[in-house]
């Protein structure tokens, strides 16, 4: 544990960032959308509770924050689900491309 | 070189290399599955951090609910053993070139900053801690966020349940 700096873990949560940016900028599929931004948000945790441990290791905001944050995305996904099963009834596509409604 | 620092090494490689094949797969529910993958490793991580509550919820919240319905609902909404298209080439080698320069920005940032004295206290999470510290009113309480987060749940249970509600074909026509 001495040898692992906080820079080791950032990189860790810093790729997983990116990696799911790339997965919300290519996917097409709604569902596939809502799994990296599942993947953003788990970066966002590992962050908070590394910043938690290596810099404040009296506290507990940083597990806080990650409690609230997993909490938030769980309502968040479950209400994009119901979007999209919604979308599907009218469109009878999930694909991203298709809902072109609002479109000018 | 400790068994800590292999660890550590093993389950990063697995969260990444999971979430790469996450974000590439073609059908649609092996990229469910290696999200699975992905959340499990993260919680891994939280436990090799000393966090044990944390990596707790991540597994019975995120692995144990958002994955579930998310595989509810491909299946609710597709045939799963198709494949999805490929995406087109210049958006994904746009794609490459943002993620392979946003992330050497980030991490240019990360490595040059200097944290400072790392104290290397021990990190001890007690879930009394964490329990009293969630209801309590005083200093570094956190009561008003939990009381906000519990409403938000119940309007999102609310929401989700009446946007996906089927409305029977007589009773869309008076609402139309």
């Amino acid at each position: 544990m001495n040898e692992i700096s906080i820079t080791h873990i950032l990189f860790v949560s810093t790729a997983l960032f990116f990696i799911g940016m790339y997965g919300l900028f290519t996917r097409r599929n709604m569902i596939t959308m809502l799994m990296a931004i599942e993947l953003i948000l788990n970066s966002v945790n590992i962050n908070f509770v590394a910043f938690n441990k290596y810099l404040y290791p009296d506290k507990l905001d940083g597990v806080f924050f990650a409690i609230f944050v997993i909490t938030i995305a769980a309502a968040e996904a479950a209400l994009a689900i119901a979007i999209i099963i919604n979308l599907y009834r009218s469109h009878d596509s999930i694909d991203v491309e298709d809902a072109t409604e609002l479109k000018y | 070189m400790n068994a800590s620092v292999i660890i550590f090494y093993i389950l990063s490689a697995f969260i990444l290399g999971a979430a790469l094949l996450a974000v590439t797969a073609r059908k649609i529910f092996r990229s469910a599955i290696f999200l699975l993958f992905t959340l499990i490793g993260t919680a891994a991580l939280f436990f090799w951090m000393g966090v044990e509550f944390v990596a707790a919820v991540q597994i019975i919240i995120y692995v144990g609910g958002i994955v579930v319905l998310i595989i509810f609902s491909i299946f609710l909404t597709q045939k799963s053993g198709d494949e999805m298209p490929k995406p087109l080439r210049n958006r994904s080698l746009f794609s490459i070139l943002a993620l392979v320069f946003g992330f050497a920005f980030a991490y240019q940032l990360i490595y040059e900053h200097e944290f400072g004295q790392i104290v290397h206290k021990s990190f001890d999470v007690k879930v009394t801690e964490i329990g009293t510290q969630m209801l309590s009113t005083k200093e570094y309480g956190f009561v008003l966020p939990f009381e906000v987060v519990s409403i938000l749940l119940l309007a999102s249970m609310i929401g989700c349940i009446v946007i996906a509600m089927k409305i029977k074909p007589t009773e869309e026509r008076e609402i139309q």
